[in-house]
């Protein structure tokens, strides 16, 4: 697969690698209450991606938001296999970033963290996007 | 500590601590006096296995630490219907916090303990509506911290320089001014849950300040005001000119800065946020009313309980009531615990109804008056909320259908 697209240099607040396929929520989602652990289905119903899967996505929203129990949900389905392969945010998230920085520690999964600021809006459903250790995003089509 | 001198617990707790530090470009650590924890509540086996391997690692909170809401009501047991092995694993999680030295308070309004920080303060709370109230209402000051980061923070007594730990970060940058609201119509509670979900839902990243309202709004608005906010947005301080300690004047809530937005706030935006905070047919029979999200305080059991003496709830309806264990003895000293009991009224402590499974299958219309419940409940349990004031609840609990009244918010 080649990419033809652009590139970012964010900022790892967890630094990995990882590549798949974007899902970009326009608003930003609250894991606890807003994402099923057991499915990684967004079961928000004020949400407009309700119904969509993170699993197995390369997460892109503009910040956090809502309950502190966020960590967790992120980290139970991290544990679970059905979490994202990384989180692009345009701000920097605390209770995202616990979440993914225990999956770690407990050694379950890697979900690389970058900020990659206001250019988070560039990218778009379905893209392809590769992280590196350093930060860098790469975004491309699929096709 | 992080070389692992006080232990692998600890060592973890600071690697974690440091990773959160660097997110957020802190160049230092400071020292915390305490910590309230949210982690205690049970999601699954992640959850447990932290806190196991915290506690197999003889962890022990450095500050005095208060515990959340859990998934079991340990003193009414058989209120939670959650199945085993969740029940299981749930009690050994409490265990795990328990054991590390943190105290079993089991309530997601630890402002409502008897000892509680005070202004100027620097914390680390966890739980939406309890970092909210703490920075508004009490001046203390904690950052927005997740699940994890409070018992890492509370068995380092550290946390990073930043965020609301900051003068700079406190100043507020967005103005909502009350405009065509009714004189009366801040003296009801629902009006503040009302305004927190507006002002969550449009205050992003900024911290809000709220214009307009008379000075000396009581905490258990505040209270509403906030757990509304956290819920449609990321509040985590807001000020209410007039009332909150850091907020005497529009001036020094805003730090002399013009705002980045004013946004004006009427009787129309509340309607909207009751419709929104509300399913789309309320016109089948009610079935249950949960109020006390968050944790009813004892000013709250004093508005309710004569509302209770003089009603009859409906036989089909059941009137759920959370708090904390210690409110609750409070209540039972004032001798108002006859009322609910003749009344039928289900108690609930140690968790709440939307967090893990209380409500009968039949109970699938549920009326409350908080803003954070109608929120979250209809995602975790799949049920449809109806939002209305306290006095509506014991109402519509009465007639066994939905009764409404927002004329208040005109009149």
């Amino acid at each position: 697969m080649t990419l033809a697209g652009w590139t970012s240099e964010g900022r790892p607040l967890l630094a990995g690698v990882a590549s798949g396929i974007a899902l970009v929520l326009r608003e930003p989602l609250s894991f606890w209450g807003g994402v099923e652990p057991a499915t990684g289905l967004i079961i928000d119903g004020h949400h407009p991606a309700q119904g969509q899967r993170v699993a197995g996505r390369i997460l892109v929203m503009p910040h956090g938001r809502g309950s502190s129990s966020s960590s967790t949900v992120l980290a139970e389905g991290l544990g679970a296999g059905t979490g994202p392969l990384a989180i692009l945010l345009g701000e920097p998230d605390g209770i995202l970033l616990l979440g993914a920085l225990v999956a770690r520690e407990l050694g379950l999964a890697d979900c690389p963290i970058v900020v990659i600021g206001a250019v988070w809006q560039q990218v778009r459903d379905g893209d392809l996007v590769s992280v590196a250790a350093d930060g860098s995003v790469q975004v491309g089509p699929t096709s | 500590m992080l070389a692992g001198e006080l232990g692998p617990a600890t060592a973890l707790g600071m690697r974690i601590v440091i990773a959160m530090a660097e997110a957020a470009g802190a160049e230092r650590l400071i020292d915390i006096t305490g910590a309230h924890i949210d982690g205690c509540l049970y999601h699954g086996p992640v959850g447990l296995g932290f806190a196991e391997r915290l506690a197999a690692d003889e962890a022990q909170v450095r500050v005095p630490t208060t515990l959340n809401v859990s998934a079991l009501d340990l003193l009414h047991p058989d209120r939670v219907r959650l199945a085993e092995p969740a029940r299981s694993e749930a009690r050994r999680q409490m265990a795990a916090y328990e054991s590390m030295g943190c105290r079993p308070t089991w309530t997601c309004a630890p402002y409502q303990l008897l000892e509680r920080p005070v202004f100027g303060e620097h914390v680390c709370w966890a739980e939406s509506n309890a970092i909210v109230f703490a920075n508004t209402v009490l001046g203390a000051r904690t950052d927005r911290y997740g699940d994890f980061m409070d018992i890492c923070a509370a068995i380092t007594g550290r946390v990073p320089a930043a965020g609301l730990h900051l003068d700079e970060n406190r100043l507020g940058s967005v103005v909502f001014r009350l405009s065509g609201i009714s004189e009366g119509a801040p003296g009801h509670e629902a009006f503040w849950a009302l305004l927190g979900h507006v002002v969550g839902a449009r205050s992003g990243n900024e911290v809000p300040v709220i214009v307009g309202a008379r000075e000396g709004v009581p905490e258990d608005h505040l209270k509403a005001l906030g757990a509304g906010a956290a819920s449609s947005g990321s509040v985590a301080l807001i000020h209410v000119v007039g009332t909150t300690p850091e907020a005497p004047t529009r001036r020094d809530a805003l730090g002399g800065r013009p705002p980045l937005r004013t946004i004006d706030i009427g009787p129309a935006d509340l309607r909207d946020a009751a419709a929104e905070l509300t399913g789309a047919d309320v016109s089948g029979a009610l079935r249950a009313v949960s109020v006390g999200t968050p944790h009813l305080s004892l000013a709250g059991f004093e508005r309710l309980t004569p509302m209770l003496a003089a009603t009859r709830i409906h036989p089909d309806v059941t009137f759920y009531v959370s708090t904390g264990r210690d409110v609750l003895r409070e209540v039972e000293a004032q001798g108002w615990l006859a009322v609910y009991r003749a009344a039928g009224i289900r108690l609930v402590v140690d968790t709440c109804t939307y967090i893990t499974p209380v409500l009968g299958p039949e109970e699938t219309l549920v009326m409350t008056d908080s803003a954070k419940w109608a929120w979250y409940a209809p995602g975790n349990l799949g049920i449809s909320t109806v939002f209305g004031t306290l006095e509506d609840c014991v109402r519509s609990a009465a007639a066994g259908r939905v009764i409404r009244d927002f004329g208040w918010l005109d009149v």
